[in-house]
């Protein structure tokens, strides 16, 4: 079978990869291009470990093919801090114990960063909706959601 | 000379009980840190396994030939692989395992025991190749009749999965073979004479069924074995030394020759204790002298490694009319999956062990069926008979009008009490939780239509064994920390901290890494609430070893004898003379070439003396009469730590293990078919709990002190995921007005209780 180039931009940078038309966009970025912050959990989309952004749309990399990235900008946990330090979710999820064994973190984080982008002010009951497709059997999720409650309210301080 | 077995439980702490930032923080929220399948190596192959697609058969023959000629399959290995072993058990954690069925499980021999039961495996240059090659391996398999629960398999014509299986703990032992592999007893007094002098008797039966860790990382390795036998192992577990050694035996390599490095792990609760692809990795790269690379789908996770038992249990409970218990009395049935093993054991030693009792007989049964083999989860066996236990307390509290938390505190057990395992109790926490319970605004708030509040209590034993480490004072007076037990939720970061409080150095100037299993002596595993009570210990001990070696330094330094040195705030101080003289830890570090070479020190022991610890759980549930479903509405788990090293992961044990908990209780199940196939092997049919599904886990950290650990620390992790099976079971049947004994109380199963009582 022969592959398809697909050229796309991750976390700023622009990459170029030869991709079956079965694989995934998480196997691509895991796989093909050592992006492994992305994390497989169930490959069938239901635990959200693999969450990164395509073109401002949170998606579960596992549900994607990697052909369909084509000329799309994609955002993973490898790109939120930035040069100068961690984003400001990332050092409240440290500071409050947010995380235990830390696979779901990535994809928590990017669904956090995602959240607060469209709503700047969410009740817990909205963050705990928004964070349903991100499976954590470590903390029974309170310090994750006390972590995204905060930082959201920093955020709006800043 | 420092008292190395010093207690600190009277000293101000400065670092103990704070709440640093984890030394693996920045790893964790980057995705820099390594999980099992985040490594690769040049000219890896890829692993994959063939599975039983029968819940029993025999295997008449297997033909690798067309798989081996496929072009690019470099290694195809089956049981034929694999040397046999006698039946020997070893134990593991709270658990025990057998070599001759360990070799079984990883890789079928005479039969296939489960749907999902390995049977051969692959390695090719491609994931492509390897599924093609596993399609070409032709298996001919005689079909046998299947057996999945208990009632079913203790039948005198129920198929046989091991057709040598003599139960074990019966005098005389049976003469018959049977799928109960053992029978275990634990108590005294007479209970028969306890519930004649009893006012009220309940006796109940219950039903739960089995559930899975749902750890969110799948089992993955990456094994290398070199032409000269030389191996290198890579995995995500909970103990890399195990893993060493149960690979050593199965492979008939030397321990020496395998180096296991564990990766950071997503998550074990009990499940990664045991070896499933390790081995074969290992098999599949010293076959083909590459490295070979293997992970687990998800699917392959909930139906071929180890969930922990479903189980029938009976309970009969006679007390006073003032609620004192006369007598108490269990049998457990637990599944053990395709080998024995089922973690009956701990559940029956801990059915009744929050109470005070004069009359008490826990009896249990470990019973094969065409299932996984279980392997421990949480508290293993604990949860499931203190659910029984539980219950039925609360069902004499309503019939007896009196208050739950009072009937509990009336029979608690306490310091000197004989557990119903054999031991006299030191200081625990059970009066203290209860207290505190009692105490918490939550017991005290109002409740909404359709409301039940549901109290349970829980026992766990805790665990020591064998453990080592090592710290090393840099010259830059940095400190560095090899650890051996793998860090599940946070240890790095309370190790890090005891050192600190030792030394009196600031813990960022600490560096704790987990070392591979060539860089220290034997580590058991990380599990029964062991790591920070164990390699604490080792922590402790090592450290004040260090701190006696800078104070030498310090004396030879200054040409005093070392009696006249005392370690102060990272600091030697002068203790005699004219002017107070004081010289750093750096300042010693640096110079530690000139008075005798680097520092370190290490310590190796085999830790006893684990305190128990007590938890009581109070939840608030809604039942929606027209679906069934139930909400819980408010949740508060109270829980005696000993001492609380780092609180808030101490709180992320606690809540973590209450959400495991209400899974158990309301959601979880494996679901099989009539052939015995598992129906829900995915997180959308297998539903753990989700964010939107819980509440706030509000969290008391009670503190009664384990006197045998420096710092007080009894290990916290097992204990929360015991009461909240009855702690929710008691609050829909108090919500209701009807006795619930099955779970878990999904919408269905409560509904139908609803409709039709």
């Amino acid at each position: 079978m022969s592959k398809t180039q697909v050229a796309t931009c991750i976390n700023g940078d622009t990459h170029e990869f030869l991709c079956d038309t079965h694989q995934t966009l998480l196997d691509v970025l895991r796989h093909e291009l050592d992006l492994t912050g992305s994390k497989e959990g169930c490959a069938t989309g239901d635990c959200g470990a693999c969450s990164v952004m395509l073109d401002d749309r949170l998606v579960c990399a596992c549900l994607v093919l990697g052909v369909e990235v084509d000329g799309k900008e994609i955002e993973t946990i490898e790109g939120m801090s930035s040069g100068s330090g961690l984003h400001a979710i990332q050092q409240k999820f440290i500071d409050l114990a947010a995380l235990q064994c830390g696979i779901c973190t990535p994809g928590v984080l990017v669904a956090t960063k995602a959240l607060l982008t469209k709503n700047k002010n969410p009740s817990e009951e909205e963050v705990r909706f928004w964070l349903a497709g991100n499976l954590c059997r470590c903390t029974g999720y309170d310090k994750i959601v006390r972590a995204v409650l905060e930082v959201a309210a920093d955020m709006r301080n800043a | 000379m420092n008292d190395m077995t010093q207690s600190n439980l009277e000293r101000a702490l400065k670092i103990v009980g704070t709440r640093p930032a984890r030394p693996d923080g920045v790893d964790k929220v980057t995705g820099r840190a390594l999980f099992g399948s985040d490594k690769s190596l040049p000219n890896m192959l890829v692993g994959r396994v063939l599975r039983s697609p029968y819940a029993h058969a025999k295997i008449i023959s297997i033909d690798t030939s067309k798989a081996e000629a496929l072009n690019g399959v470099k290694a195809v290995i089956t049981c034929a692989d694999f040397e046999d072993f006698p039946s020997e058990f070893v134990p593991n954690g709270e658990m025990v395992v057998n070599l001759k069925d360990i070799t079984r499980n990883i890789m079928a021999r005479e039969k296939a025991l489960y749907v999902g039961h390995t049977v051969a495996a692959v390695a090719a240059t491609s994931d492509e190749i390897a599924e093609k090659a596993l399609g070409l391996i032709d298996i001919k398999y005689e079909v046998l009749p299947h057996v999945l629960e208990v009632e079913d398999a203790e039948r005198p014509d129920a198929p046989l999965l091991h057709e040598d299986m003599i139960t074990i703990g019966v005098e005389p032992a049976p003469k018959k073979a049977s799928n109960v592999a053992k029978r275990v007893e634990f108590g005294f007094g007479d209970v028969e004479k306890g519930f004649a002098e009893a006012d009220l008797i309940v006796e109940r039966e219950f039903t739960t069924q089995q559930v899975h860790q749902g750890y969110i990382e799948p089992h993955a390795c990456l094994a290398s074995v070199s032409e000269d036998g030389q191996a290198d192992l890579w995995c995500t577990t909970q103990g890399a030394f195990v893993v060493r050694n149960f690979c050593s035996k199965l492979l008939g390599l030397s321990a020496a020759q395998i180096r296991v490095t564990a990766s950071e792990i997503g998550g074990g609760f009990g499940g990664k204790t045991v070896v499933y692809l390790e081995p074969l990795a290992l098999a599949l790269s010293r076959k083909s002298c590459r490295p070979v690379k293997m992970d687990m789908s998800r699917a392959e996770v909930f139906t071929s490694s180890g969930p922990t038992s479903g189980a029938k249990i009976w309970v009969k409970i006679g007390v006073k009319n003032d609620g004192r218990i006369t007598a108490g009395d269990c049998v457990l049935k637990y599944q053990a999956g395709a080998f024995q093993g089922a973690p009956v054991g701990p559940g029956a030693m801990c059915a009744f062990a929050p109470y005070d009792l004069e009359n008490v007989r826990a009896v249990g049964y470990d019973i094969v069926v065409n299932r996984p083999k279980v392997a421990a989860y949480r508290a293993p066996g604990g949860p499931i008979s203190e659910y029984g236990v539980e219950s039925v307390l609360d069902e004499i509290a309503i019939k007896l009008k009196i208050d739950p938390i009072e009937i509990r505190l009336k029979n608690a057990a306490k310091e000197g009490t004989i557990a119903p395992y054999g031991p006299k109790l030191g200081p625990i926490g059970m009066i203290e939780t209860l207290e505190a319970a009692k105490a918490h605004p939550h017991y005290s708030a109002p409740l909404g239509p359709n409301q039940g509040r549901g109290v349970a209590s829980g026992f766990w034993f805790n665990i020591g064994g064998e453990t080592s480490s090592s710290i090393t004072i840099n010259e830059d007076g940095t400190v560095g920390l090899t650890l051996g037990t793998t860090d599940i939720g946070g240890s790095r970061a309370s190790m890090a901290m005891m050192a600190s409080e030792e030394l009196g150095v600031p813990m960022d100037l600490i560096k704790p890494v987990i070392g591979d299993t060539n860089s220290l002596g034997f580590n058991f595993l990380t599990g029964g609430s062991r790591a920070t009570f164990s390699t604490g210990m080792t922590v402790v001990r090592s450290t004040r070893e260090a701190i006696e070696e800078l104070r030498k330094r310090a004396a030879l330094l200054w040409e005093v004898d070392l009696d006249q040195v005392e370690w102060v705030d990272g600091h030697a101080r002068l203790i005699a003379g004219d002017e107070p003289k004081t010289m750093s830890l750096a300042q010693i570090a640096k110079q530690a070439g000139k008075t005798g070479g680097p520092i370190m020190a290490n310590c190796s022991m085999n830790v006893t003396g684990a305190g128990p610890s007590l938890g009581t759980h109070i939840v608030d549930v809604e039942v929606d009469t027209e679906t069934g479903k139930v909400s819980i509405v408010r949740y508060t788990a109270i829980q005696d730590a000993g001492k609380a090293i780092h609180p808030a992961y101490v709180e992320g044990q606690m809540q973590g293990g209450a959400v495991q908990g209400i899974g158990w209780a309301l959601n979880e199940e494996y679901i099989y078919n009539d052939k015995g196939q598992l129906e829900n092997a995915g997180f959308l049919d297998y539903r753990i709990p989700v964010c939107s599904d819980v509440p706030m886990i509000d969290t008391v950290i009670v503190e009664v002190p384990n006197p045998n650990h420096p710092y007080g620390v009894r290990g916290v992790g097992e204990t929360p995921i015991i009461p909240p099976l009855a702690a929710i079971s008691n609050a829909v049947s108090r919500a209701t007005n009807i006795r619930f004994n099955e779970l878990p109380l999904s919408p269905p199963k409560v509904l139908a209780r609803l409709m039709h009582g």
